[in-house]
Order: structure tokens, then C-alpha cells, then sequence
């Protein structure tokens, strides 16, 4: 079973991380359309890849965020609650507000996605860049949270019955103390050699 | 389980209880209660800690669906008009070009983070603050105020100065309170001084502009800062016990060297924010322009003092794509909880009770900053901008209040959560790295004063509004 946990998780994560790269191309394409533009030759391109580049990033990253457990949570008193209460609470709000809320967003954004590709929909300005290969990314991205969603509900049943959330893959935290206290720490040292 | 679960299960229990008596009481139950039975919902889902992006989307999706169904009677489900709001809400967070500058300033503070410019800076902020009162304790709250701003990152801002500030102070026997009152304030300033996201949040969720909003922050945010210093000034001042001269050998560093040394790691991080907050508040840029300015100078900034590894690289651009969804998911689910408040009548309801309510703008400003203040303890800023602010701002227009003003002083406002016990979270990341005998309670002890100054803060921009107003106003001349 925690190996399908982490065949899920792998998903979400390659996923993710392959669009997280979509930063780099933002900040890339904006930062030349300001160069361009101060030269006096702005690119019609660079609005819509602007947007384009963004929605992709954030629509993919979802499932990769929830794998890590990454979505905004009120954990006032979540946090001070036993495993087993966390889980059934999780469990029951996954089936009832999860489950309909993302489904839906699949199943409209199924037919959204197919009204566009058939229309071949493009920007509506001079560039005539073409979108719906972005809408077709609101499906996809649905299908992928309601994937991970079934991984995190398995998750909750897992801990129902062992009283222990299940391991999740290791990956890098905003806050990891013991790596902060690294990258600092050697200067630290010669800082408080330098003084004495 | 503890008391204090009970008690927050049975409050929660009472507010839901409270809204269906409200519901059950009403002559006649109009849809615009079950808009106001979300409400409660939505606080209660919150609060037993489920991820809000979900809940408001599911919330939004199963009472907008059965709103559709009991107007249209009859109508089948597939044509139901939830799905297509669903997606046109998501479709409208993608295709929003104020929130494309969201990542590209979670990026750049990442970026600069990573680049691990902190302890130089503080070093030469402190040998330059070296002849005034509590020296380490103003360094602290300077370098906070322009690492915060530059990375916007509260947890990483703290719990960096707490592994390099407070040993320092502690060691030169400064008090223990006022060491972490310096740090865990200075830590949240990045919340206030632009660029900030959470003014980009209120600014694409209020339909302000973010030059605007950038332009209106920056003196409250620089007011905040210098009322901070002078009060650890004060203190030092008026007992020069808690907050001992540097030492001998830090007392006479040359000058020449100390202005080195600034040049070396203060100016090329200050000339960076300044550039970019300065190009948006002088309309030269937009916001989203500035960012990947900013972000693209980031990179080179962090290659030019040798310290962006491909890995250091790689973890910012993952940290961001996961920053950059927690937020647009949020913006999704709230997209679609207020189209379904909105087909519920909800906000009608709301409106209708606080106009019957005939309260002066004055009242108004008060009620609505006690009830965010409030907010501030079970909920994260984020929340608090994407629910609420949606339900208040119509109601702003209705008492003349410009949503400009009453953004900067949400901004500061929610400040004030960072460090109201006991849920300020800057407390528990200062506290997960200090040592053994510096206590929770210390830490708290050490914010409170720093809290009434932001309430003071607040006092003295609802007096003098011309603090956040009068730069907005020269932009566009």
C-alpha cells in the first residue's frame, strides 16, 4: 500500500516539478519583453506566454502541493488533535467537500477544454497565440488532484487503523532548520573565531 | 485530549448551532440564509483544519449546484450553471495579469533566501548602528525590515535572525524578551512593506491597483519600522542594563571598513528593492514587470556573491511552483465559494444587515478591523483576503470608505495576528531555534509591546490617512 502512496505521490511530484520549472521561462520572457520594449521593440508575444506560463504553473503544481501536504490549513486546533481524530475529520471532508468540488472541476473542465480545442481558440489580440492547450490543462490538472485526493483519503484510512500518519516522501521545506543552521552556520563560526 | 480542544470544539459547535438558530428564527428562510449557513460552514471546515482551497470549492460547488436546481426546477443536472462558473473562475485566476507577479516575487524572495546574504548584512548593519542605544536590537529590526522585504518570508526571516541575532544579543547580555520581541516584529514586516503578496491578493481580490497599493504602503510600513527602533532605543536608553554597548574591538572598527562593508552586502540588496519597488511606485513598470526584474536580478545578485548551487537553485523554483499553488488554489476556491454566496444572495443579506445596523464610517472602520483582528487568530492572512475581504468591500463603498485606505490598514492590522498570542506563528519559529532557556512565554511576553505599537500604528494612520494616502496621490501627476 505505501508503495501505491508513493507511486501517486511520484506522479504528482514529477508533474509538478516539471511545470515548476515554468518560473524560470515567466521570469525569462517578462524580463526580455522589458528589455525589448525600453529598446523601443516590444514583443506581441510576451503578454499572453506571461499568463500562459503562470496558469500552467500554479493548475500543475496543485497535486504536487497537496502530495507535501501544502495547502493553506487552519491548524489552530487541528494541530493539537490525535492522529486518529485528524484522519477521520480529513476522511470525512474529503468525501464530502473535496470529492464533489474537484470531480466537478474535471467533468466542466472537460467539456471547457473541448469547446476550445475544437475551435482552435486563440488570444483575441494581434499575436494570435493559441490558448486552448492551456484549458485543456484545467481537466488534467483536476484529474491529477482527485488522483492524489484518493492517495490522501488512503492515507487517512491507513492511519485510522495504525494511529500513525504514513511517511511521506522527503523534499525541500521552506523552514528546514538543520539545513538553515548549515548555510549559516560555517560563517558563524568564523564570524565568533574573527571576534575573539 | 486537552481542555482547550473541548473548548474550541464546543465554540465551534455554538457558532453553528448559533447560525441555525438564526435561520430557524427568520420569518421566512430566504436563499440568502443559505448563503449565511455557508458562511458558518466554511469557518467551521477552517477550523477543523482541512485545506481551504477544497473546502470553499466544494462548499461553493454543492450549494451552488442545489441554488441553481431549486430556481430552475426541473432543469437537468448537467446543465446546471455551477459547472460553468467553476471553470470560468478558474479560467479568471489563470488569465488575471495582477496575479502573474504573484510567483515571480514568491521567486525572487526564494531566490534571495537561498542566496544566504542575511549574515553579512546583519554584521554590517550592526558594526554601522554601532554608537547607538540597544545596537544589535535596532540592526536586528533593520536587517528584518530589508530581508523581509526582499523575501517576503516570514518563517525563513525569523527563524534565520533567531539562529544569527539572538545568540548575538544574548551573549552581549541583552534582556531575553526584548532580543525576541526585536526578531519575531522585524520578522513580519515583510508581510506589510511592499512588495508584498498579500497586497497583490487584496489588490486583484478589491480591484486597487497594485502601484497604488505599493505606493500607499510604504510609509506606514517605513513608519512601523522607525517606531519599532525608537522604541528599543527608548528602552535602552531608560535601562542600559537590558541592552549593553558592543565590545571594545566592535567599538572601534574604522569607519572605512564598516563603510566597506555595507557596500559589500547592504547596498547591491537595498539598490535591488529599491529598484524594483521603486520602478512600480513611479509607474515606470508594472508590478508583474518589477517582479521578474526583481527575480532575474535576484539570480544575478546570488551568483555574484558565489552562492547559487544548482541546488539551491532547483529548491527555490520548487518552494515557488508549491508557494505559487497554495495560493492560486485558494484564489480558485474562493472564486467559486463567492460566485455560489453570490447566487445564494448571501452578500445581500449581509449588506442589508449592516446598513439596518446605520453605523458612521467610523463605527464601520472600527467593527470591520475588530472582526479581522479576531480573524487573525483561527485564520491565515490568505483566508482572511480571499473569504472576507470580497464580503466587506461592498460594503466599504457603501460608507465612502476608499478600499485603498482600508487595504493598507488591513495590511497593518493583520500584522498584528503575527503576533498576538497565542497562535503567532513568528513565536513558534523563534522558539524552535532558541535556546532551551528562552521560554514560549518569554518570546510572548517580548512581542506584546511591539503589538501595541502596530495597534498604535494603526491609531496614528486612521488620524493623519495622508501617511499611506499622500504618495499615492503624486503618482499619476
Amino acid at each position: 500500500m505505501q508503495r501505491f502512496l508513493f507511486f501517486i505521490d511520484g506522479i504528482s511530484t514529477w508533474v509538478g516539478k516539471a511545470f515548476a520549472w515554468c518560473i524560470v521561462a515567466l521570469t525569462a520572457v517578462v524580463t526580455y519583453d522589458v528589455i525589448m520594449r525600453k529598446l523601443g521593440n516590444p514583443t506581441v508575444w510576451a503578454f499572453d506566454m506571461a499568463w500562459m506560463l503562470y496558469g500552467a504553473l500554479f493548475l500543475m503544481a496543485g497535486a504536487y502541493t497537496l502530495s507535501r501536504n501544502g495547502h493553506v490549513r487552519g491548524d489552530v486546533l487541528y494541530g493539537f488533535f490525535p492522529p486518529r481524530l485528524q484522519a477521520s475529520l480529513d476522511l470525512i471532508l474529503y468525501l464530502a467537500f473535496f470529492v464533489p468540488g474537484i470531480l466537478a472541476l474535471a467533468y466542466a473542465g472537460i467539456g471547457y477544454a473541448e469547446t476550445s480545442w475544437a475551435q482552435k481558440e486563440a488570444s483575441y489580440n494581434s499575436a494570435d497565440i493559441i490558448i486552448y492547450p492551456v484549458k485543456v490543462l484545467i481537466p488534467i490538472a483536476g484529474m491529477l488532484v482527485f488522483l492524489q485526493g484518493i492517495a490522501e483519503m488512503i492515507r487517512c484510512v491507513l492511519c485510522l487503523r495504525t494511529g500513525q500518519w504514513p511517511a511521506r516522501a522527503h523534499d525541500v521545506e521552506e523552514v528546514n532548520v538543520e539545513e538553515l543552521k548549515q548555510m549559516i552556520g560555517i560563517k558563524d563560526n568564523a564570524v565568533a573565531g574573527a571576534k575573539s | 485530549m486537552s481542555k482547550g480542544i473541548w473548548i474550541g470544539i464546543v465554540s465551534l459547535a455554538l457558532v453553528v448551532i448559533g447560525v441555525f438558530a438564526v435561520f430557524l428564527s427568520a420569518d421566512q428562510i430566504a436563499s440568502g440564509h443559505y448563503g449565511l449557513l455557508m458562511l458558518a460552514l466554511i469557518v467551521a471546515a477552517i477550523m477543523l483544519g482541512f485545506p481551504t482551497a477544497f473546502t470553499l470549492m466544494g462548499l461553493g460547488m454543492i450549494f451552488g449546484f442545489i441554488a441553481y436546481q431549486m430556481s430552475n426546477p426541473g432543469e437537468p443536472w448537467r446543465n446546471n450553471q455551477i459547472f460553468s462558473l467553476i471553470v470560468q473562475r478558474t479560467y479568471g485566476v489563470m488569465n488575471n495579469d495582477v496575479l502573474i507577479s504573484v510567483p515571480l516575487f514568491i521567486f525572487m524572495g526564494y531566490i534571495i533566501e537561498r542566496a544566504n546574504l542575511i549574515d553579512k548584512l546583519f554584521r554590517s548593519v550592526q558594526l554601522a548602528m554601532k554608537n547607538t542605544p540597544a545596537a544589535l536590537a535596532v540592526a536586528t529590526i533593520v536587517t528584518c525590515a530589508i530581508f523581509a522585504t526582499a523575501t517576503g518570508i516570514v518563517g525563513a526571516t525569523v527563524t534565520l535572525m533567531g539562529l544569527l541575532a539572538l545568540p548575538a544579543m544574548l551573549r552581549a547580555g541583552y534582556d531575553v524578551k526584548l532580543s525576541a520581541g526585536a526578531i519575531t516584529a522585524g520578522g513580519c514586516l515583510g508581510i506589510l512593506i511592499p512588495p508584498s503578496v498579500m497586497l497583490i491578493l487584496y489588490g486583484a481580490t478589491a480591484g486597487v491597483s497594485v502601484p497604488k497599493l505599493y505606493a500607499g504602503a510604504f510609509f506606514p510600513g517605513l513608519m512601523l519600522t522607525v517606531l519599532y527602533i525608537i522604541y528599543v532605543m527608548v528602552r535602552a536608553m531608560i535601562n542600559p542594563k537590558i541592552a549593553p554597548k558592543l565590545n571594545a574591538a566592535e567599538l572601534n572598527t574604522p569607519w572605512a571598513e564598516i563603510l566597506v562593508n555595507l557596500a559589500k552586502s547592504f547596498l547591491p540588496l537595498a539598490l535591488l528593492i529599491g529598484f524594483v519597488l521603486g520602478s512600480i511606485i513611479a509607474a515606470w513598470a508594472t508590478a508583474t514587470e518589477a517582479a521578474a526584474i526583481g527575480a532575474a536580478g535576484g539570480i544575478v545578485l546570488a551568483l555574484a556573491y558565489r552562492q547559487l548551487t544548482w541546488e539551491r537553485f532547483k529548491e527555490a523554483v520548487f518552494l515557488t511552483a508549491r508557494a505559487s499553488a497554495m495560493v492560486c488554489w485558494l484564489l480558485v476556491g474562493s472564486g467559486v465559494f463567492s460566485a455560489a454566496f453570490a447566487l445564494l444572495g448571501g452578500q445581500e443579506l449581509i449588506e442589508n444587515w449592516v446598513k439596518a445596523m446605520d453605523l458612521t464610517p467610523m463605527q464601520f472602520m472600527l467593527l470591520s478591523q475588530v472582526i479581522i483582528f479576531l480573524l487573525g487568530w483561527p485564520l491565515e492572512w490568505t483566508e482572511i483576503i480571499v473569504i472576507f475581504m470580497p464580503i466587506f468591500l461592498p460594503l466599504i463603498s457603501h460608507f465612502h470608505i476608499d478600499p485603498l485606505f482600508f487595504g493598507i490598514m488591513v495590511a497593518l492590522n493583520l500584522q498584528t495576528a503575527f503576533l498576538s498570542p497565542p497562535v503567532a506563528m513568528a513565536a513558534f519559529y523563534l522558539k524552535g531555534v532558541a535556546p532551551p532557556h528562552v521560554t514560549l512565554n518569554q518570546i510572548f511576553a517580548g512581542m506584546m509591546p511591539f503589538m501595541l505599537i502596530q495597534i498604535f500604528a494603526m491609531f496614528l494612520l486612521y488620524m493623519w490617512p495622508d501617511i499611506a494616502l499622500w504618495l499615492p496621490a503624486q503618482q499619476y501627476k
